[in-house]
């Protein structure tokens, strides 16, 4: 009898590990499920950094705590060689900008030539500046791709830059828990990107919202960093406030020596405080949802939001099979959109552009599988093709490893990083009208430019659609 | 930030679900560094045709609509990209509420940070709204509540602290100010207890 009242009483007091991270956060309690919650790291990029900046001047206030705080160009920089501060019109007075607010306020800053600049949410995890048990935002939304690491992170606007700058701190409305569990195993050929592409195939835009989505299952333990930042990254494709993995030694293997991470005696002392943030058994999440990894085959998406996704060898949805007339519009626009017929194969659709990189997939490992496909092949004729490494380390560990080689031989064109056409800012732009396989996280009307048709897809069927000139099954390709 | 008491204006109904950001503003309006001018971005891919004239068929360019001071969206309005642009370049072209079934979370916020009220009502009542097409909306967020000529139409729930705030045009920063003593009692005891998140004990890369 009392020791079902112990596990009663042990149930209750149960947490999940975002409970862990919210619980060690709270500055002060506000009521109603609200909290001023500290910010441990706090992450600024060119693109929505300055308004904050002259708020504060405004308000005669400076910058709280310059040591948590870390600054990196990357959304408007060139990807060019030989790069400079010029970009599209108005850019370089941005990152201008970027540069003069972080030497005024003492931050340290990633510039252009840095060996450590490239993607903000590549380098925080790259450089061990997020770290198990942190919170860390950033003004934007793929901000969750660092919850990988057992980090509560997520985006914010520009307003809130300026009250973290300020304060340090944020007013944040505790979301609702929610577990995504993977069971089994991943098939040949088929990678993280297919994994959340098919969760917001299931869930949809809208399906987390509110909520802080975690990952669990067998399929996400055997995942590497990189993959489980992919998974992560596209969290926000389904509404997520944040997304969150259990740190494990899996994570602990990858932060170990890395720039920021703690050494010695504090590694030590670190880590046996990360070991205690894994949720406790019987932990409550309000909602719970199981799949099974192995049903999972390459995805791609054929319309104008990430949930609009098929399987490589399914077909694009026929308006006439839909009973609601709501819903037949909203199928019909997006086919009209991206330019295809009703019922047809996804497979086999020519294309013009390849875009590999981004926060998304922009990492060794991803550069890695989309070299696997490229390696003595040559990208099809009439396709143009990039690879975007997500950092400057990215770039340099693979030429370490001759990928660039791979890549260039085959036809690719080898870049510098930053977000390029996956922000769409920068020169780098599919045309009108133009069908583009992206490694990116959005397909959204006019993304990657105007009347841009942007289908979302794994690295190696990026490469496996580069080197064929339409949308392949790469398994096929493997073999 | 101006208050939000109330406001009477006339209700755009766009009811498409899961608007998203870079529909609201598209990313090319998002090179300037300051807050202001972005209406004319507004939606710009519907707004405007491929020549740069008016679409007479997108809402906002229709004659009622014109000088819309509310927006009737659909589910999920203002998903994707956190760029609190789009809450800007509403606030320049004049819309000051956006009514719908619900909201991404960061839009959401950036609405509450400059003065827009983002009010979240059963879809059904959405569409009646949509559908009226008769005269002007008043939304009050004293009374909580829609109205037209004809009287009181629904009730809407707004987080007492956040109304309190929307009412007084508050600034956040200095609410959250006033915790500043609670703030510097949290990092005392943190520098204490996690050592590694503040650079300490870690010769090789102190921070900078």
């Amino acid at each position: 009898m009392s020791s079902a009242i112990d596990l009663m009483i042990s149930a209750m007091h149960a947490r999940t590990l975002f409970d862990k991270l919210w619980d060690s956060h709270v500055v002060s309690e506000l009521g109603n499920n609200r909290a001023l919650i500290h910010i441990d790291r706090h992450v600024l990029h060119d693109l929505t950094s300055p308004q904050a900046f002259d708020g504060l001047r405004r308000a005669g206030r400076g910058v709280r705590n310059p040591e948590l705080t870390f600054a990196v160009q990357d959304h408007l920089v060139s990807t060019e060689r030989g790069r400079t501060d010029e970009t599209v019109p108005g850019g370089a007075a941005l990152i201008r900008a970027l540069r003069d607010n972080a030497r005024q306020s003492g931050i340290p800053l990633f510039d252009l030539g840095d060996p450590r600049q490239g993607i903000v949410h590549v380098v925080a995890p790259e450089q061990a500046i997020a770290l198990p048990g942190m919170t860390l935002v950033c003004g934007d939304s793929h901000t969750c791709t660092v919850g990988a690491l057992g980090v509560y992170a997520w985006g914010i606007g520009t307003s809130e830059v300026e009250h973290v700058l300020a304060t340090q701190t944020l007013v944040q409305q505790k979301p609702l828990g929610m577990r995504v569990c993977f069971d089994g195993r991943l098939q040949a050929g088929v990678t993280a990107k297919d994994m959340v592409l098919y969760l917001i195939g299931r869930i949809g835009i809208g399906g987390a919202t509110g909520h802080a989505l975690e990952y669990a299952g067998a399929a996400v333990r055997a995942l590497d960093m990189e993959a489980r930042m992919t998974l992560c990254n596209m969290a926000i494709e389904c509404g997520a406030r944040t997304a969150l993995i259990e740190p494990d030694d899996t994570t602990f293997a990858y932060l170990h020596g890395r720039a920021y991470a703690p050494v010695g005696v504090a590694w030590e002392q670190a880590l046996a405080v990360w070991r205690t943030l894994p949720g406790d058994a019987g932990a409550f999440y309000e909602r719970d949802i199981v799949l099974d990894a192995s049903e999972i085959a390459p995805q791609i998406t054929w319309g104008t939001t990430p949930h609009d996704v098929v399987r490589v060898d399914g077909r694009v949805p026929d308006p006439a099979q839909l009973s609601s007339n709501s819903e037949r519009a909203v199928i019909q626009r997006a086919l009209d959109y991206m330019g295809l017929t009703p019922g047809a194969p996804i497979e086999g659709l020519p294309v013009h552009r390849v875009f590999i990189g981004s926060c998304t997939n922009g990492r060794l490992p991803d550069l890695r599988e989309a070299a696997r496909v490229a390696h003595g092949r040559h990208v099809a004729s009439g396709v143009r093709a990039m690879v975007v490494p997500g950092s400057m380390k990215v770039k340099r560990d693979a030429e370490a490893e001759g990928l660039d080689r791979i890549f260039i031989e085959a036809g690719f064109d080898w870049r510098e990083p930053g977000c390029s056409m996956c922000a769409g800012l920068n020169a780098d732009k599919v045309g009108p009208r133009e069908r583009c396989v992206a490694t990116s996280n959005r397909n959204f009307e006019g993304r990657q430019g105007v009347l841009a048709r942007t289908h979302l897809a794994s690295p190696a069927m990026a490469a496996a659609a580069a080197v064929t000139g339409k949308i392949t099954d790469v398994r096929r390709m493997l073999s | 930030m101006e208050p939000f008491i109330t406001i009477t204006g006339v209700a755009a109904p766009l009811l498409r679900a899961d608007i998203n950001t870079d529909a609201i503003i598209p990313m090319r309006w998002l090179v300037t560094a300051t807050r202001d001018g972005l209406g004319k971005g507004l939606f710009s891919e519907w707004r405007y045709r491929p020549d740069g004239s008016e679409d007479p068929e997108f809402v906002l360019n229709q004659p009622l609509y014109r000088a819309a001071g509310i927006l009737i969206a659909g589910a999920n309005f203002g998903c994707g990209s956190s760029r609190e642009h789009a809450p800007w370049a509403l606030l320049d072209f004049g819309i000051r509420c956006i009514i719908a079934p619900g909201f991404a979370s960061i839009f959401y916020e950036n609405c509450l940070k400059n003065g827009i009220l983002p009010v979240v009502l059963p879809l059904i009542d959405v569409e009646n709204l949509a559908s009226r097409q008769r005269g002007a909306l008043t939304v009050d967020l004293v009374t909580q509540s829609i109205s037209d000529a004809d009287g009181r139409i629904a009730a809407f729930e707004l987080e007492p602290s956040r109304r309190a705030a929307l009412l007084e045009g508050r600034d956040e920063i200095d609410d959250t100010l006033s915790h500043a003593e609670a703030i510097a009692v949290f990092q005392a005891r943190d520098r204490e207890q996690r050592p590694w998140v503040w650079g300490g004990n870690n010769r090789k890369n102190e921070f900078r």
